[in-house]
């Protein structure tokens, strides 16, 4: 890899660190609405995940979305943007923070029923297979996402019609408040997939260049032909659910220990210890990430709000 | 009387279901060690015990599902479905057994259930999470479908409900949990079926529901000072559907309106207004009018949400149309 394409992924997880930070500050003033979720604490899954990509190969996730939008090349204007409800957004205000789609960039969505997106990954894979297309589909989900029927639909329709589909479940070990040793018969989430004949692997989603080799590994695999495989990031979200979260479920030191396992600082000190870059070029960086998302809420400000005829736009393609 | 929110007065009518009758339990995700989402079992989990107060996997299927088994057997199940949003992903079970059972077997199985959830728009949640889709779940017979506008009729109603042995979907409403109201204290119930007058007046009619009933009494105090005197009956039960009180004062009024949250289409303003002209056609003074959502999935943003959900002045001029027309 080259140096540039380093500091691109360090500065990819700063500017989603930042601008999530932002996002809760917007909240708390009334900006944003409806429900906002955090991507503080994984952003190395997505980055490390989504650099492993090839631009045919499509991405699709649940409503924890802003990380993985920025990650999948959406600016931090139209993110911001779409936080806001402003006709800039990402889907002109009226997805939200939970619904942030490019399809250009083959960013399928953010989609908010739990588990709902999965047995679409599927078809967006059996789309693929169809017309002989070279892509292959990444789907990301929770690890309370692997509880609800359409997990295990989606999972043996795969196998038995060998789809290219990468199946990323993001295990932060709690879905909600409910701990995965509370919710799911099993704790290591991949044996699910052992279950449905599907190669399967684990790594630390802490470890940006962790993730992104076994991720590199897996996607040309499935390229290649193998079917779909099956890989579980281990993870952890620093911040609540989402906001207004009371945390009753889990204690304070837990996520304290998780903390200290900081994926933009482990991150940091790799590129530091590895001579790939020097303290000043990564903090030139974060200085840059900052710039992008402070202007981001400039921009998300100062945008229009979406006309009042784009409220019956789109209800149908055909008219 | 005290003065009680809407959910304090649901939290005390499952309290004291539980309370007196340990078949009783509830099931559901994040009912127990967050307190409910919408905060409405805070304390149970800690005074209950986790049997009878059950986090469940995410799995709507599953619950609704395991509730009717677990009904079947005499327990009395309160499956709480975060959102009725939610509950397509458990529709088979809702539809296909909780509605078919009694009859389909001939009276033999016998579904003490309820199912408790939230609809409703306006909070900026985006078109998957805003639904009002009550008239969905009306439409099958076999279930009865429960949605209060008071705290009072919340309590009563939710108290008959888990009494009841029959299959209920319990729908509350997202943005009427601080609401206040007086409730009676202890055993206070509300007889499921029953539509009532929840304010007196002699020229038009309002038939609304649920949050509507809230903008309904906000429309009908405006319309007071322009000297319109609205009467507001306030369906809470939507199937098995009480047409009495409607068209007593539809015979009085001779001019009606309804108001529902959810899309107009083949939605519970059509089986209203169809249920007058055939009971009480010759009463008509004037073509009656619905206040509905806008035919279009919610939208995030704030104003055009608004736009498109019923707001006090819809229903004012609604009122004045029917009234002058
Ligand atoms: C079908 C359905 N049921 C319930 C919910 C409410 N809900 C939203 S997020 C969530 C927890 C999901 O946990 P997980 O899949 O682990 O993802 P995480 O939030 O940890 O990223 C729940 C229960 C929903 N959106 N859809
Ligand atoms: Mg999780």
């Amino acid at each position: 890899m080259e140096k540039r394409e380093y500091l691109d992924i360090y500065h990819q997880m700063v500017v989603i660190r930042i601008l999530e930070e932002k996002a809760a500050e917007l909240y708390q003033e009334g900006k944003i609405g409806g429900f906002l979720h955090l991507y503080i604490g994984q952003e190395a899954v997505s980055t490390g995940l989504i650099s492993a990509r090839k631009p045919q190969d499509r991405v699709i996730t649940a409503y924890r979305d802003h990380g993985v939008a920025i990650n999948a090349g959406l600016s931090a204007n139209e993110v911001m943007a779409e936080l806001l409800g402003k006709a800039t957004g990402s889907t002109g205000g009226k997805g939200g923070s939970m619904h942030l789609a490019d399809v250009k960039k083959n960013f399928w969505g953010g989609h908010a029923i739990v588990g709902s997106h999965l047995p679409i990954a599927a078809g967006l894979a059996l789309g693929d297979q169809y017309q002989k297309n070279d892509g292959i589909t990444i789907c990301m989900f929770g690890d309370g996402a692997t509880n609800i029927g359409y997990f295990h639909e989606a999972l043996n329709l795969s196998k038995v019609w060998n789809l290219p589909v990468l199946w990323v479940c993001e295990n932060n070990q709690y879905g909600m408040g409910t701990s995965v040793e509370r919710a799911s018969a099993v704790s290591d989430i991949r044996q699910k997939a052992e279950g449905y004949n599907i190669k399967n692997d684990y790594v630390d989603g802490m470890d940006v260049m962790k993730v992104r080799e076994k991720s590199l590994e897996m996607i040309e695999e499935i390229r290649a032909g193998s079917g779909p495989q099956f890989l579980e990031i281990i993870t952890y979200r620093f911040r609540g659910h989402s906001m207004g979260d009371p945390e009753r479920y889990r204690e304070q030191d837990e996520v304290g220990k998780w903390r200290e396992n900081d994926p933009i600082g482990i991150y940091r000190k790799y590129l530091l210890e590895e001579k790939i870059a020097t303290e000043s070029e990564l903090d030139e960086q974060e200085k840059s990430a900052e710039e992008v998302v402070l202007e981001s809420v400039r921009f998300a400000e100062s945008s229009p709000e979406p006309a009042d005829e784009e409220l019956f736009a789109n209800i149908y393609a055909d008219n | 009387m005290a003065k009680i929110t809407m959910r304090q007065a649901i939290s005390q009518a499952l309290w004291e279901e539980m309370e007196r009758d340990p078949s009783v339990f509830i099931l559901g995700e994040e009912v127990g060690v967050w307190g409910g989402t919408y905060a409405v079992t805070k304390g149970f989990y800690d005074h209950f015990g986790e049997e009878r107060v059950r986090d469940t996997p995410i799995a709507e299927a599953a619950i609704v599902g395991a509730a009717i088994g677990a009904s079947l057997t005499g327990t009395r199940p309160v499956a709480e479905l975060m959102t009725i949003n939610f509950a397509f992903s458990a529709m088979d079970h809702i539809v296909n057994e909780a509605a078919k059972f009694h009859y389909m077997f001939n009276g033999q199985m016998v579904l003490p259930l309820v199912i408790r959830t939230v609809g409703g728009g306006g909070r900026q949640l985006g078109a998957t999470h805003s639904q009002t889709p009550d008239a969905i779940f009306a439409h099958f017979p076999g279930l009865k479908v429960v949605s209060p506008g008071t705290p009072a009729d919340a309590k009563g109603l939710l108290k008959a409900a888990i009494r009841s042995n029959d299959p209920i979907m319990f729908i509350e409403h997202a943005t009427l949990y601080q609401t206040r109201g007086e409730v009676p204290e202890g055993d206070y119930i509300v007889p499921i079926g029953k539509s009532t007058v929840q304010r007196a007046g002699e020229h038009v009619t309002i038939v609304t529901y649920s949050k509507m009933l809230e903008l309904s009494l906000k429309a009908a105090e405006k319309l007071s000072k322009e000297g319109i005197e609205a009467e507001i009956v306030d369906l809470r039960t939507l199937r098995p559907l009480d047409m009495e009180p409607v068209i007593e004062s539809f015979k009085k009024t001779n001019r009606a309106v309804v108001v529902e949250e959810g899309w107009k289409s083949y939605g519970v303003g059509a089986e209203i207004v169809s249920r007058i002209y055939e009971e009480a056609f010759d009463f008509v003074d004037a073509p009656i009018k619905r206040v509905a959502q806008l035919e279009v999935p919610l939208p995030y943003n704030r104003r055009l949400e608004q736009k498109a959900l019923p707001q006090v002045e819809d229903i004012i001029s609604a009122v004045k149309e029917v009234y002058n027309g």
